[in-house]
């Protein structure tokens, strides 16, 4: 302690911080719980799912019906997440750069699906086109299937997967203000040139950080999914649900092979979020020197 | 801006409109005669004390985690940093089968918690475990960028006026956390209410003792119970709303009288 260089310091400084026992006291707690529930059950997903080896690992990764789920898995996330992002900015850009009524409704709507459990976000499209729904006698009569088919579950996806980059945006552009576009309008720029000149180059990163979001609970969904999709083998059986078919088999091994993907995916997540967050954050410092 | 509304409506509004008309598509009786149902209203009480309880779990804990983050320096601090938000990027059914397996009576944890006595999986504490698990970013997220905008002035002024550290937390930080902490604790709670793939593996399951509300309403689903599943939707999704709605006038209040 005595190269601490505050040592100097009038002893009044013995009140700025805890006692150094109960420093580390906390720290232990804090480490303690952290390493319960966050670490420990990782470590233990990636040592389930290689409990009978490598080969067992690739064979349950192999499967047919374990591919055609990852391979559902992808198109759901390539539509949802640019059907989200576009959504997104949209948003983002009415809801900062204009002023007009009912704004604040607007802004809860777009964090509403938050509140929502993902087993009534499934519902409510089962509702809408399912046998029994709004919309179902007129798609049995087209021979358009949407419940228990890819549409349903993309439907569902985009419900529970829409406010991530909405409101990644919507902060960073409300922090960055509108005078900058009001100077591009100034000097002759259209709407188009606006965006990609001036308000892109400020959100890009912040864009980034909510698409990897999307990305991840959009392949992650679980619970409107279950509801929307049938859980029909090697059909309507996206990564999470072949993950629950598998468990329920009893073949827990195969079902933490694939579950482990998903857990490569989460954190690939947290660590470009981590980098994209270090990268937005650069600009905001070099302002405030 | 028109695009905005048009998804907004075609995504969100008209199919929540669904809920209230298809509960309401039996008749007034049915509906109420479904969401007092004993079994029901076991599921509601489950949800509501298991949410609750991991909440405040999450509420004690998350806030050790979040002072400790920001104000102390420790090594692999960064790592634990960016780990937090794992819940939030963990598929729930993949933490669902991790943490049934791993609190089961053979599993890592849960053979010590049987050598104790206790059963985790299959019973309100496992469903608690669970709800513990998803809510754990909330409290911590909010919290730190409070924490790290604490005016360390604030504690100077008060160290020179004579209080000593305890004073200083319980009279200076903590009034200043408060409403903070709250809003993550409220956000844990709403989230737990409507968690489903997290819990249904480690629940069990049993009617009237471990059946989460968000089960009953596949439950009803795949019976083809169509009016009731809406039914009991419907109510949860009523919870959520007046916890967010009392979030929101919590945020309100705290803008007033603390200015962010």
């Amino acid at each position: 302690m005595s190269a601490n260089p505050y040592a100097a310091l009038p002893p009044a400084r013995e009140g700025l911080t805890e006692p150094w026992i109960v420093r580390l006291a906390l720290t232990g707690v804090a480490l303690i719980f952290l390493v319960t529930f966050l670490f420990i059950p990782l470590a233990f997903l990636f040592v389930e799912a290689f409990r009978g080896g490598w080969s067992a690992y690739r064979a349950a990764i192999l499967d047919e019906a374990a591919l055609d789920s990852i391979k559902l898995t992808l198109i759901v996330a390539a539509i949802c997440v640019p059907a989200n992002a576009a959504f997104g900015f949209a948003a983002a850009w009415a809801v900062t750069k204009f002023d007009f009524r009912g704004k604040r409704l607007l802004t809860a709507l777009i964090d509403l699906p938050f509140a929502v459990s993902p087993v009534v976000a499934g519902l409510i499209f089962v509702q809408l086109f399912g046998r029994q729904g709004w919309f179902g006698p007129w798609l049995l009569e087209h021979d358009i299937k949407v419940i228990f088919a890819l549409p349903g579950i993309v439907l569902a996806t985009i419900f529970v997967s829409f406010p991530f980059v909405a409101r990644e945006l919507i902060a960073v552009m409300e922090a960055s203000g509108r005078e900058e576009e009001e100077a591009a309008k100034l000097l002759g720029a259209n709407g188009w040139q606006i965006f990609r000149r001036v308000t892109l180059p400020n959100v890009k990163w912040a864009a980034l950080g909510g698409v990897i979001l999307c990305t991840a609970r959009a392949m992650g969904e679980f619970g409107a999914v279950s509801v929307v999709s049938g859980r029909i083998r090697g059909e309507t059986a996206t990564m999470p649900i072949h993950v629950e078919i598998l468990y329920n088999e009893y073949a827990f091994q195969a079902s933490f092979a694939v579950a482990s993907l998903l857990a490569i995916v989460a954190v690939v997540t947290l660590v470009l979020q981590t980098i994209v967050e270090r990268r937005s954050r650069v600009p905001v410092e070099a302002e405030i020197r | 801006m028109t695009f905005t509304v048009i998804y907004l409506t075609a995504i969100v509004i008209v199919p929540l409109l669904t809920l209230p008309v298809k509960s309401y598509s039996r008749g007034w009786d049915f509906f109420v005669e479904t969401i007092t149902d004993p079994r029901v209203v076991a599921s509601y009480w489950l949800t509501l004390g298991t949410s609750f309880v991991a909440a405040c779990v999450n509420g004690a804990l998350g806030a050790v985690v979040a002072w400790v983050l920001v104000r102390y320096r420790f090594p692999g601090r960064r790592v634990v940093d960016a780990m937090i938000d794992l819940p939030f990027a963990l598929p729930t059914a993949v933490a669902g089968i991790t943490l049934t397996s791993l609190y089961s009576p053979t599993g890592w944890l849960g053979s010590y918690l049987a050598g104790l006595g206790i059963q985790a999986v299959f019973s309100p504490l496992g469903i608690t475990i669970a709800l513990i698990f998803i809510g754990l970013p909330f409290v911590v997220r909010t919290l730190q960028p409070v924490i790290a905008d604490l005016d360390r002035e604030l504690e100077e002024a008060a160290v020179s006026l004579g209080a000593n550290r305890l004073q200083v937390i319980f009279r200076v930080i903590l009034p200043y956390l408060y409403p903070a902490w709250l809003v993550g604790f409220g956000m844990a709670f709403a989230r737990a209410i409507g968690e489903y793939g997290s819990v249904v593996f480690i629940a069990g399951n049993m009617p009237m003792k471990t059946e989460i509300a968000s089960l009953l309403v596949i439950t009803k689903l795949t019976q083809y119970d169509y009016a009731g599943a809406a039914a009991v939707a419907f109510v949860l999704l009523l919870l959520s709303f007046g916890l967010l709605l009392v979030l929101n006038a919590l945020q309100g209040w705290s803008v007033r009288r603390l200015g962010y």
